[in-house]
């Protein structure tokens, strides 16, 4: 981004809840006033205990979802006010997302998947294999860009939709327990690719862990428990 | 997404799953098929028997029973022997222009061989007036008719299954209990608009025909008008010597153009009732289309919340099912089409009826086979596009 946003936050969420509504009387209330900003090349941990409304939280930040009421902006905007077109140019340009089940498309190669986001931006195809090819190269699976999903482990997956999240540069990395499905060998060294693209780009990052060594590494820490910030440190 | 991104995802989405597209889009692909076969043959037939009747010469007029409304179906005729020779007598400048015929379908035999004929009682003028040629032997002769000798002139057909490989002059044929002698063979003629195959005739003279076929009628009576100038003085005598005898609606006069305006009609009708019929397997076909496209959308709800993600908009998510939907039905179609094409060229080769392939069927078919894959591909692409990504990237 541009040098004049680089004071403002790159995003706030001001006391946003998030209430699921299951039926007449069965409300979730996942999130019940949540507010904090992310700056532009912060790193932060979110964590919380199973249900404390972790999810529910990164899918307001990256734009997937809208909160029941409060603000979730970027640059400035409010998500609430952006329509369809809007949000996807938001979701493509600005965010990448890691999931914690890698959600890679099993049809399609390495080199395919992470061509993907590319396909809804203007460029040629021969462009966008190239730059998929370097992000590839960049998480070190210059020799798997023709294996499918299925044809590699746990941890070339997860390096694989790192490369995705990547190569559109984004502004923002959005892990939701990016190691949850790893050994944790496996998933030290995706937390490392992940600091190291963090600093080297100066991406943001916000991890989702529930675990404590994965969340140590942050620069800050926000705890959740039952939709609220209960802790938050540096 | 670039309308060209949309199309190859949406080929790479059918590739994945050859076998189930293949079956999905079989039956658009028959419905197209027997569109382009069915239209095709009706199309033929229509050229064909227009052409044939056209075939006849312009200056040929037709005497019919009935009021001339042949949707109406056949109907019994009044003539009489009599009507042929007053009309005959009354048309402008001279006799011999009127001819009468019966006829009847009969099995024919000799020397053991059996064959079923077209038999037609004709009057003394029929050969000329329907412009037939003895190849060889004579035709019937005026006192033959006058007195209803049993001689027979045979169709190319007829001679040749009746004395394969002989000469049938001089023999003699029988229909029925009664005997008649060849004096005659008529030239080949091929399809003409009295029937498929009027080589298969026999013709006898009208009384003994009569006497065969139990009747005292005659069918129907032609005219050859001596100019296509004066068809409509021909037609107002005809009118007015049968108008003596008969009630207006008993009789019609008709001339070749308005034949060919009616039978064309009809027949263009059967062709859009054939195209209509063929096109309810287009639609069943559609459906199929629908319905796998909405277990593809089910089955593919990941896909479309992760592209959700990376940034589709919901109008990229429906395009992208929307081409698959009309990749699906399109390639029905011009698969359908070739085989159509095929199936046509297969039936002009070995049926009677040639098979007219014809452009507005071509275009017919490929533009609903894409309009149905529109049609029935909105709903599951609307249904895909409007997923939520959350919940889509939950789903198992
Ligand atoms: N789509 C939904 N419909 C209804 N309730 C939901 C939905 N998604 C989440 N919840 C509820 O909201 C609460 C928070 O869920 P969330 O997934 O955010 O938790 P989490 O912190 O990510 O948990 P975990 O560590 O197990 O992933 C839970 O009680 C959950 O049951
Ligand atoms: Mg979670």
């Amino acid at each position: 981004m541009s040098g004049g946003q680089e004071t403002a936050p790159l995003l706030t969420a001001e006391e946003v809840t998030r209430v699921y509504v299951l039926g007449r009387d069965n409300e979730v209330h996942a999130l019940r006033g949540v507010s904090f900003a992310v700056d532009h090349g912060e790193h932060v941990a979110i964590v919380g205990s199973s249900g404390s409304g972790k999810s529910t939280l990164l899918n307001l930040l990256g734009a997937l979802d809208r909160p029941t009421s409060g603000h979730v902006r970027y640059h400035g905007r409010d998500v609430r006010d952006m329509d369809d077109t809007e949000l996807a140019q938001l979701r493509n340009a600005d965010i990448g997302f890691v999931f914690q089940s890698f959600q890679l498309l099993p049809r399609l190669t390495a080199l395919d998947n992470v061509v993907l986001p590319l396909v809804y931006r203007p460029g040629s195809p021969r462009e966008r294999r190239e730059r998929a090819r370097l992000a590839l190269e960049r998480v070190g699976l210059a020799d798997r860009v023709t294996h499918r999903p299925g044809e590699l482990s746990g941890g070339q997956q997860q390096r694989v939709a790192i490369a995705r999240a990547l190569v559109t540069e984004p502004a923002l990395l959005l892990a939701d327990e990016p190691t949850g499905n790893l050994d944790s060998r496996t998933g030290e060294e995706i937390m490392i690719l992940l600091e190291e693209l963090h600093r080297d780009r100066g991406t943001a990052l916000v991890v989702i862990t529930h675990e404590a060594e994965v969340a140590a590494r942050a620069a800050r820490r926000i705890e959740l428990r039952d939709g609220l910030i209960v802790a938050e440190a540096a | 997404m670039s309308l060209r991104e949309s199309l190859r995802v949406a080929m790479q989405a059918l590739r994945a799953n050859r076998l189930r597209s293949a079956l999905t889009t079989l039956g658009v692909l028959i419905g197209v098929m027997s569109v382009v076969l069915l239209v095709a043959i009706g199309q033929g037939a229509r050229s064909e028997i227009t052409g044939a009747i056209e075939g006849l010469g312009s200056n040929l007029l037709f005497v019919l029973p009935g009021d001339g409304d042949f949707g109406g179906g056949p109907q019994r005729s009044s003539f009489q022997l009599d009507d042929v020779e007053r009309l005959d007598r009354a048309l402008p400048g001279g006799e011999g222009r009127a001819a009468g015929y019966v006829i009847g379908g009969e099995a024919v035999q000799a020397e053991g061989n059996r064959f079923n004929a077209t038999v037609f009682g004709i009057t003394e003028n029929y050969l000329g007036v329907v412009d037939r040629t003895v190849a060889r032997g004579q035709s019937l002769s005026a006192s033959d008719i006058a007195t209803g000798r049993r001689v027979a002139v045979l169709g190319a057909t007829s001679a040749e299954t009746l004395f394969p490989g002989q000469d049938p002059i001089g023999r003699t044929v029988s229909l029925g209990a009664i005997r008649y002698r060849v004096v005659g063979v008529l030239d080949r003629v091929g399809t003409t608009a009295f029937g498929p195959d009027v080589d298969r005739q026999v013709l006898i003279p009208v009384s003994a025909a009569q006497r065969l076929f139990g009747s005292t009628r005659i069918d129907a009576i032609f005219v050859r008008a001596e100019s296509t100038v004066g068809i409509e003085a021909d037609r107002e005598a005809a009118r007015a010597a049968l108008a003596e005898r008969l009630d207006e609606e008993e009789f019609s006069v008709v001339s070749q153009d308005e034949i060919i305006g009616v039978v064309g009609d009809i027949l263009q009708i059967l062709t859009w009732v054939l195209a209509a019929i063929a096109g309810i397997s287009l639609l069943v076909g559609g459906v199929g289309v629908s319905n796998i496209m909405l277990v593809s959308v089910s089955e593919r709800t990941r896909e479309i919340g992760l592209r959700k993600a990376m940034g589709a908009r919901t109008r990229d998510i429906t395009r992208q099912f929307l081409f698959e939907a009309v990749a699906l039905t399109g390639l029905g179609g011009v698969v359908g089409l070739g085989l159509g094409i095929a199936a046509a060229e297969v039936v002009a080769a070995v049926a009677p009826v040639p098979a007219e392939v014809t452009w507005w069927s071509i275009a017919l078919a490929l533009g609903v086979s894409v309009l149905v894959g529109l049609v029935f591909g909105v709903l599951p692409a609307r249904r895909a596009g409007q997923l939520d990504p959350v919940a889509a990237l939950r789903h198992e």
